[in-house]
């Protein structure tokens, strides 16, 4: 099997500062993979440069394209690179307001990206909106309301619901639960999970949150100071984690 | 089925001093198809440890674990979850799962895993949950609502829904009343007879004697002083 994105050698430095330093992973097609660190480890810039939002100073993000097979995404035109963004690629991000266009219906928003893509038929484009927003269970009277008359938990389920529609294969996920409160938080993940089995998508959840990389993760990386410190199976590293930063993380999760 | 050789372990406390805590050195054991394999030894042993290695859910320092033809010490992340799906069924004393999923689902997902049809993992869901006296009219809700017995035995209709080759049981029947515990052990028996290789820790001596067909005490693989 060919893996979907293959990671080698990702460095990123802010003028002198350090980013993310010599990051390297496979991701297999239907692999959920999480990244955790606190603050302030290069998560953040680490996906940045995975989804092209930023450009790694060195190395490669090879991804099986559907037309051409593996391709280096960092070096591939702009053109192609935001194409792919639009079909096969997902940036779910933390805060909905920079995922969703704030003054445009709900329904307008997941039909824009359809539209994007070159869907033309105006009866087409709102039934498939309808559909995905009672996938993100949205009800269809909200069709015509702008998300910032949205709820938190609601926002957040509308950009999963406009990411979602042209069908990518790659997520990115940016602490998609951050700032939430629990019972949205559950209801999210069960969605979330839900999603990634049955259309059988790949994703990149960084979060900081142990217990959302424990019931979304199959593979976890922890990265402290730029630097993938630890690897391996989600419930390994959590129940046997080597690295001393690590085992500080699991130990300082407070028992509910 | 399942082959331990020379294998080791320990842990190390970076946070507390960097204690290394060894647990074992050099254990070797072998689980034949349709065998049932007791581990025993005191609390702190290394039971749950070993068994929790064959998984993969603790890393092994040295030796080979072998569970069919993949090496669980050296496998791939991925190689493991295959293994996990189709081959390697761990059943352990605590539930658990995604909040708000409803029994009968919690059930079926690893026959649905391993790509069984809808109806006839729903079947075999109603059968498990029936024998082990789970009320259908709790089977709509999360089990995380559940008292601890009940969840405990939703654990086991999960454990034993699909019918791996080889099967880890940590405690399976502690903490269950007599009728239960005897579901329990015949659900045990009836996977030895179609060859599924079991490991188990029992803490009842008169469940031991009644399913298992050898044991092994995991003491003796303890670090000799030196």
């Amino acid at each position: 099997m060919t893996p979907l994105l293959q990671v080698s050698g990702i460095s990123k430095y802010y003028d002198t500062r350090l980013g993310c330093r010599d990051v390297s992973f496979d991701l297999y097609p239907g692999e959920v993979l999480g990244i955790v660190g606190e603050s302030g480890s290069g998560k953040s810039t680490l996906l940045n440069c995975l989804a092209g939002h930023q450009e790694p100073d060195t190395g490669k993000v090879v991804f099986d394209t559907r037309a051409d097979g593996p391709k280096d995404t960092v070096t591939m035109s702009e053109p192609e690179r935001r194409m792919l963004s639009r079909t096969d690629w997902a940036f779910v991000h933390q805060n909905p307001r920079d995922g969703l266009r704030m003054g445009v219906s709900a329904g307008g928003n997941v039909g824009e990206r359809l539209m994007a893509v070159g869907a033309r038929h105006y009866g087409n484009i709102r039934a498939a909106a309808i559909d995905w927003l009672d996938k993100v269970e949205i009800s269809q009277d909200r069709t015509d309301d702008r998300p910032s008359q949205f709820s938190g938990g609601m926002q957040q389920r509308l950009q999963i619901a406009r990411n979602l529609v042209t069908g990518p294969r790659l997520i990115f996920m940016d602490e998609p639960t951050g700032g939430l409160d629990v019972s949205v938080q559950a209801r999210l993940l069960d969605l979330l999970r839900g999603l990634v089995r049955e259309l059988g998508l790949s994703a990149i959840v960084v979060t900081h949150d142990l217990a959302v990389v424990r019931l979304l993760a199959d593979r976890l990386m922890v990265m402290k100071d730029g630097q993938v410190i630890e690897k391996g199976l989600t419930d390994q590293v959590l129940d046997d984690p080597q690295h001393a930063y690590t085992q500080l993380l699991v130990s300082s999760v407070l028992q509910v | 089925m399942i082959q331990v050789e020379n294998v080791s372990k320990d842990f190390t406390l970076h946070n507390q001093n960097s204690v290394v805590i060894p647990v074992m050195e050099n254990a070797n054991m072998t689980v034949m198809p349709g065998e049932c394999v007791g581990l025993t030894g005191s609390s702190g042993a290394g039971k749950s440890t070993l068994m929790r290695m064959i998984y993969g859910n603790y890393l092994t320092r040295s030796g080979r674990i072998m569970v069919g033809d993949l090496d669980v010490v050296t496998a791939l992340p991925r190689e493991i979850l295959d293994l996990r799906r189709d081959t390697l069924g761990y059943v352990s004393q605590f539930l658990r799962v995604v909040p708000r999923v409803p029994t009968l689902d919690v059930v079926c997902e690893p026959m649905l895993a391993v790509g069984m049809a809808q109806d006839v993992a729903h079947a075999r869901a109603r059968e498990l949950l029936t024998r082990l006296r789970i009320p259908e009219r709790l089977w709509s809700l999360s089990p995380l609502t559940f008292s601890g017995g009940e969840q405990q035995r939703v654990n086991i209709a999960r454990g034993f829904a699909h019918e791996y080759p080889a099967m880890l049981l940590d405690e399976p029947t502690a903490s269950l009343d007599v009728a239960n515990r005897e579901t329990v052990l015949s659900l045990i028996g009836q996977a030895k007879a179609r060859g599924a290789a079991i490991i188990g820790i029992f803490h009842d001596e008169a469940a031991r004697a009644q399913v298992c067909d050898r044991e092994i005490d995991v003491s003796t693989f303890a670090r000799k002083a030196v």
